[in-house]
């Protein structure tokens, strides 16, 4: 493409059928304690 | 725009940049493509393009906007971009989840008066005391049982100051890996402390068994010793700058650590503390906006939003700056994988407190998180007693984002999940209604963080 170039796999819809496992770390444990930022978790799936 | 598609442009440091919501698609765009998607609305017809080519013909050529009508069309046809909100029948799957995670209140009780701090100095109302033992393994307890088919147990030390019940926190840890193989789990310790208890020991202990470890701390020393005082009003910094030094210089690399500061009305040029933080030797920082009654002095206002957004700005060319020239420093707020974030259904629910994640306190009491502890509605039961009230779980089960009339519109609202619900309740009176102030500085970091990780993605394809 000439005037848009995609960055990333955009592949967040296909997180949804698979995804729920509830491996990845609780959004609030790690640094944050007054705010919450769930995007800047691992997912942890079958980890 | 209907909500049924969203896409976020912004321009930031001469990028043109347009988020897709709903599949979480990141692209860049030239100005001609950004104008004519400020001037877009669907369906993308023939009458659409028309329309949006008659706007725009008087600068650019009708070749070049046919060429970047197509290609906007093409990318709606691959999906990624105007792509349809279809996650709310997921919301309908946010029921009562296990409780896998947990803030253990170690210590009601601090060696500091910070004046900003939301524990009202470390007891949270309640009185100064430390937990003992009992309670201590009566919390393990309560996770083992409630946590249902999760094999990793998420555990915090928090305060108050947990370093002032540390044969407490060792016993604890003690009984809790003797649980692990039987139960088939794996606890992941944390600890937040303050430093000033910090000793070689502690600092060996907190090295072996903590998978993770906060050190408070606000930046430069003038700045952290305004806020952060002992009992007798003299700063903290000079006490715990070389011990935070030591035990992250021992601390083994695949294991998790924070230097993490709040700044406030008085150090909105907060760049500075995050630099100083990186030129002390640390590589992980966290440094956060304060969250206070706006009667305070220090507290963050409306007014203070411009200079906060530029603060971000210079921050990304700071943190820019640094890896240029080879370095490293990882800045929590600005922590993004635009590919391989988590799915989509942590992301519809939020932070999980109340759900699966609760806080206790010294007297065994239980709370949907630290910053609810004190709160009486919210309490939700006692380990002691035994009690544990699945109302107010299945309540806090439902705080997704589709439960949130402000945040469903929101084009954030796959990276912040609705927000922290004790911000919500305690500055907004409701856990459902997003706190304004924390959302727009959510939303600037945002903003700050995919561009950083444009420009990580495009590094990589050079």
């Amino acid at each position: 493409m000439k005037h848009i170039k995609t960055i990333n796999k955009a592949n967040l819809k296909n997180t949804a059928a698979k995804g729920g496992c509830g491996n990845c770390q609780a959004s609030c444990q790690s640094a944050c304690k007054t705010s919450c930022t769930v995007a800047n978790q691992k997912c942890e799936k079958d980890a | 725009m209907s909500v049924n598609f969203m896409i976020h442009c912004f321009r930031l440091k001469g990028f043109n940049i347009v988020l897709d919501v709903h599949t979480g698609g990141v692209h860049i765009v030239d100005d001609i493509t950004y104008e004519m998607l400020e001037n877009i609305s669907l369906p993308l017809d023939d009458d659409c393009k028309k329309e949006v080519i008659e706007k725009l013909k008087c600068k650019y050529t009708t070749d070049e906007l046919e060429e970047c009508f197509d290609e906007i069309v093409e990318l709606y046809n691959d999906g990624i971009l105007f792509s349809e909100d279809d996650y709310e029948k997921f919301a309908d799957y946010a029921v009562a989840s296990p409780v896998k995670a947990m803030c253990v209140h170690i210590a009601h009780d601090c060696n500091l008066r910070c004046k900003y701090c939301f524990a009202s100095t470390g007891d949270f109302g309640e009185g100064r005391k430390l937990m003992d033992l009992d309670t201590g393994k009566a919390a393990i307890d309560f996770l083992l049982e409630k946590s249902g088919d999760r094999k990793n147990l998420e555990l915090d030390f928090f305060g108050g100051e947990p370093l002032m019940n540390f044969d407490v926190v060792k016993e604890i840890v003690k009984y809790a890996r003797s649980k692990e193989k039987e139960f088939g789990k794996t606890f992941r310790f944390t600890i937040t402390t303050n430093g000033l208890l910090l000793s070689d020991d502690k600092i060996d202990f907190i090295n072996k068994e903590m998978s993770n470890v906060v050190l408070s701390i606000d930046g430069r020393k003038e700045v952290n010793d305004r806020m952060r005082v002992r009992v007798d009003g003299s700063g903290s910094y000079d006490s715990i700058i070389d011990k935070y030094k030591a035990l992250v210089s021992k601390r083994d690399k695949s294991k998790d650590y924070y230097v993490r500061g709040t700044y406030t009305k008085y150090n909105l040029d907060f760049s500075n503390d995050v630099i100083h933080l990186y030129e002390c030797g640390f590589d992980q920082v966290s440094v956060e906006p304060v969250m206070g009654n706006e009667k305070e002095s220090y507290a963050i206002t409306e007014d203070d939003m411009d200079k906060i957004y530029e603060e971000y700005d210079i921050l990304v060319d700071k943190l820019s700056e640094i890896k240029e020239k080879g370095g490293f420093c990882n800045f929590f707020h600005f922590m993004l994988d635009l590919n391989q974030g988590p799915c989509a259904i942590k992301r519809l629910r939020g932070c999980g407190s109340g759900n699966e994640y609760v806080a206790v306190t010294p007297d065994g009491d239980i709370y949907p998180c630290h910053q609810f502890v004190g709160i009486e509605k919210f309490k939700m039961g006692n380990l002691h007693e035994k009690t544990f009230n699945m109302d107010i779980k299945n309540m806090f089960a439902k705080t997704h984002i589709y439960a949130k009339d402000d945040c469903k519109v929101c084009w954030a609202k796959f990276y912040c999940s609705g927000g922290c619900n004790a911000n919500n309740y305690i500055y907004e009176g409701d856990i459902l209604k997003a706190h304004k102030l924390s959302c727009k500085i959510q939303r600037k970091r945002l903003e700050c963080a995919i561009l950083m990780n444009i420009k990580k993605e495009l590094e990589k394809q050079l």
